[in-house]
């Protein structure tokens, strides 16, 4: 149903902020106060020490460079690309105070990293096997993150993914203007270097139900490791149960973007006028690429004000830029159609009722828990959110089982699930040997 | 409109701007434009005998992003004819009967090579003579340039030399590479000398290749030390100025050279006692228009003070630069946060842990945690303000009441 040709699809799905050139970066990098005790540093969840990576780019040590990022996030490639930096490193840069314009941190972390990713040769070695294994669900931020620390101590781990590749959403879920399935699996692939075993097309499953080709059981995960890392992020996306769901023309935005994340544009199902529903920013990311991708209009549609959104407001103003409607205070009551969608019917807040002329709905109103799901398979507790509880050292009520990411927060950013795994490597450290260890950023505080 | 023009030693120029003997005065196309863009004087690339140079020549050391603070250079005098400079000169003269047109000279050091090159440079109608007894490299190895400033008595006689025959003013250029600058200022004024310039280029090895281990610049895989100018030799310069300027017997006088790329580094040389500047590397990384913004500029300036002359600020501070000993030992300033300025960046705390005095503690105010000075231990170094990138966060606050001023000298003479 596009409109546009395959380059004008390519143009629009180009890197939204772009690797830096040398020249480009070395200006930006020597623009840096060099802080101490940085606030940019505090604000990373993973604590990268920010300043010290630009001096690194600005010295001309591009190796040292991306050493620091990596040594306290080993998805920092992933994480220069896709982290909301306007409300974490860059909102706090005290250049923002001083003259308006924070330091491109991301885009410098980018550059810093570009080389490891293109080489494809970590920098951290795999420490001296220990003899102790463990097993992760999900290769997803945490889980990835999770290995890489644990293959730095001596673990022999073993990623178990449902999906054909690795990575989680990194691979499958970003913005592909953000961020390309290829930087993602480079990153894993990364990590895959580091001696960590990914075994893809596994599902993990509850005991007894159906072991086979391409499952493998929670206890049987547990005889075979030492310890069990549940990093499984969130299940499919929730539904608005309203008449018209089932209609064809009704995608769910995470099954939206994967078709895209394939940069076969023309297997992208899109249609000519597309509701999004939702405003958080999966549903920014469907509405903008919907419209990039050559819709002809994109309406973002929302039950509460635009106040009430949860987007980040960057990514709001590039749903603005790229002339999405809106649509606030606007709650959907049915999908009309006969046989193919053919508009939303939608109620305001005064109970008068429109009528959205669309062929197609996305839905993008949050993904459902696993935590019920995973808590029965591996017996472990949930909270009241649907959330996997666990102490301060990551570990669940179950021996042995630890879990991090998306099932233990409920839906965080990549890095947030980055440091989880970080943390989480250190207390199965200290679990299974007793031995305390630390990791770049890991004693930081806020 | 303050009067800008300038009167330096005799020699008359629209503004107190005038371009160094270098490469952007190299032959009458480039002086021409040069007063066509504003600059009030030029002093020709230095004229003697036929030289061949080498490729390449010219180094810089850069600071980050910034390019070439500092510039070096193992290029040697002029490389044209002496007649074709000559022939330049007169016609360039002639047609800018008003702008300041002199001539540098370097030949080798024979009482009759000085007295040939001085008549031959004074009937182009030039205003002024500068004795090349600077230049720190190639020349000096054949016992000119540097060689020459680096001894007082070769100053002194040469420059008798030279006024034996000469006709105008005669200004010699002095080399920096000395312990003390006043003694071969004094054997030049000495020798008869109507002023001195100052400074020349600083020896120097700008740097060194990392992949092919050879200094910069290299030539065919060797380098030489060369001249150092540019912003970062300001400061050398000033002292240096202000060192004649501040010396009661130093009576003629002085042109200040050295790193001047705007008109604030032309009024701090010449509030330190110089009365006319000259300028280089600024135009050779900038072009002949930087002079535009330094005669807006120093005019705006002059305006707003209330001066109506540029004259009238020549040697100002110089009253207030003195011995250490002539210090007062009571006066005491003490570093003060202002936290609705201090961005939080926490350089002053770190740089005063580690490279001063201890004297930041961090204390939570507003929801933030800020430094802020232990008054204490602050001895009133400057430091924290130095470093500190946000203006008006860190100030110095006087602390003693002044009501015991006491020196160095003082407090040993009693």
């Amino acid at each position: 149903m596009s409109k546009l040709t395959n380059e004008q699809i390519e143009q629009n799905f180009a890197d939204l902020h772009p690797l830096m050139s040398a020249a480009e970066a070395l200006a930006e990098a020597s623009r840096c106060l060099y802080c101490f005790d940085a606030p940019c540093m505090h604000a990373c969840p993973t604590h990268i020490d920010v300043p010290s990576f630009i001096k690194k780019i600005a010295s001309g040590n591009l190796k040292g460079s991306a050493r620091v990022i990596f040594d306290a996030n080993p998805i920092g490639s992933t994480c220069a690309r896709v982290c909301p930096v306007e409300a974490l490193c860059e909102g706090a840069c005290v250049e923002k105070t001083l003259v308006q314009k924070p330091i491109e941190i991301g885009r410098l972390q980018r550059y810093a990293t570009e080389k490891t990713l293109t080489d494809g040769e970590p920098v951290f070695a795999p420490g001296k096997l220990n003899g102790l294994s463990v097993g992760i669900v999900g290769s997803g931020p945490a889980g990835l993150s999770c290995a890489a620390y644990l293959a730095r101590l001596g673990y022999a781990v073993t990623v178990y993914e449902r999906r054909a590749e690795p990575g989680g959403l990194d691979t499958y879920g970003m913005a592909e203007y953000k961020m390309t399935r290829a930087a993602s699996l480079a990153e894993a692939g990364l990590i895959g270097k580091m001696g960590v075993k990914f075994v893809t097309r596994t599902s993990v499953v509850a005991d007894g139900r159906g072991a086979g080709a391409g499952t493998v059981t929670a206890s049987e995960l547990r005889s075979r490791h030492d310890a069990v890392v549940i990093a499984a992020g969130l299940g499919a996306t929730n539904r608005l149960n309203i008449t018209g769901e089932d209609l064809p023309g009704v995608i769910d935005a995470l099954t939206f973007i994967e078709a895209i994340k394939t940069r076969d544009w023309s297997s992208v199902p899109l249609g000519r006028r597309v509701a999004v529903i939702g405003a958080g920013n999966t549903a920014i990311d469907a509405a903008t690429q919907a419209k990039r991708l050559g819709a002809e209009s994109v309406m973002l549609v929302y039950r509460r004000t635009e106040a009430d959104a949860p987007a980040y407001d960057y990514e709001m103003e590039l749903a603005r830029q790229d002339g999405i409607d809106f649509y606030w205070q606007t709650t959907p009551v049915e999908i009309l159609g006969d046989g193919r969608v053919t508009g939303l019917r939608c109620s305001n807040v005064k109970g008068d009722e429109t009528v959205i002329d669309c062929d197609q709905v996305i839905k993008a109103i949050g993904q459902a828990k696993l935590g019920p799901a995973l808590g029965e398979m591996f017996g472990v507790e949930i909270d009241e959110k649907g959330r996997i509880r666990v102490d301060d050292e990551m570990r669940t009520s179950a021996a042995g089982v630890f879990a991090a990411g998306d099932c233990v927060n409920g839906g965080a950013e990549a890095v947030d699930a980055a440091q989880m795994g970080k943390r989480t490597a250190i207390g199965i450290h200290r679990a299974l040997t007793g031995e305390r260890v630390t990791f770049a950023g890991s004693g930081v505080s806020k | 409109m303050a009067d800008l023009s300038s009167n330096f030693a005799g020699i008359k120029s629209p503004n107190p701007f005038w371009l160094a003997s270098a490469p952007p005065t190299n032959m009458g196309s480039m002086v021409e434009r040069a007063f066509d863009a504003g600059w009030g004087g030029a002093v020709w690339k230095t004229l003697g005998e036929p030289i061949v140079n080498v490729s390449s020549r010219l180094a810089s050391i850069d600071h980050g992003a910034m390019r070439m603070i500092g510039l070096n250079n193992i290029e040697l005098i002029t490389d044209r004819p002496l007649e074709v400079n000559l022939r330049e000169i007169a016609e360039c003269k002639k047609k800018y009967p008003g702008h300041a047109l002199i001539v540098s000279l370097m030949v080798e050091s024979k009482r009759e090579a000085w007295h040939e090159i001085v008549k031959r440079s004074q009937d182009t109608g030039c205003d002024g003579l500068e004795l090349n007894f600077g230049c720190p490299h190639g020349m000096s190895e054949r016992g000119m340039g540097a060689a020459m400033g680096q001894v007082p008595e070769y100053t002194c006689m040469v420059t008798e030399w030279v006024k034996e025959v000469a006709e105008v003013p005669v200004i010699v250029k002095l080399t920096p590479n000395v312990t003390n600058i006043i003694p071969p200022a004094k054997a030049a004024m000495n020798g008869g000398a109507d002023a001195v310039s100052l400074i020349n280029t600083i020896n120097s090895i700008m740097g060194v290749d990392l992949d092919t281990m050879v200094p910069h610049p290299n030539v065919n895989g060797m380098a030489a030390h060369g001249g150092y100018c540019g912003p970062a030799v300001k400061p050398i310069a000033l002292n240096m100025v202000s060192e004649l300027a501040r010396d009661a017997e130093f009576t003629i006088p002085i042109s200040g050279i050295g790193g001047i790329s705007s008109w604030r580094d032309a009024v701090e040389f010449m509030l330190l006692g110089a009365e006319n500047v000259q300028v280089c590397t600024a135009v050779m990384h900038y072009g002949y228009r930087i002079v535009e913004d330094m005669i807006d500029g120093l005019n705006n300036y002059l305006d707003e003070k209330g001066i109506a002359s540029v004259s009238d600020i020549i040697g100002k501070s110089v009253p207030r630069v003195t011995d250490w000993g002539n210090l007062d030992l009571n006066y005491v300033v003490k570093a003060h946060v202002n936290e609705e300025h201090c961005i939080r960046c926490n350089l002053c705390y770190v740089a005063c842990e580690d490279g001063a005095h201890q004297s930041f503690e961090f204390v939570e105010s507003n929801g933030h945690r800020y430094p802020r000075v232990i008054e204490e231990e602050c001895v009133g170094c400057n430091l924290c303000a130095l470093v500190c990138p946000s203006p008006g966060a860190i100030t110095m606050k006087r602390r003693d009441d002044g009501s015991n001023p006491q020196t160095w000298q003082e407090r040993t003479a009693s």
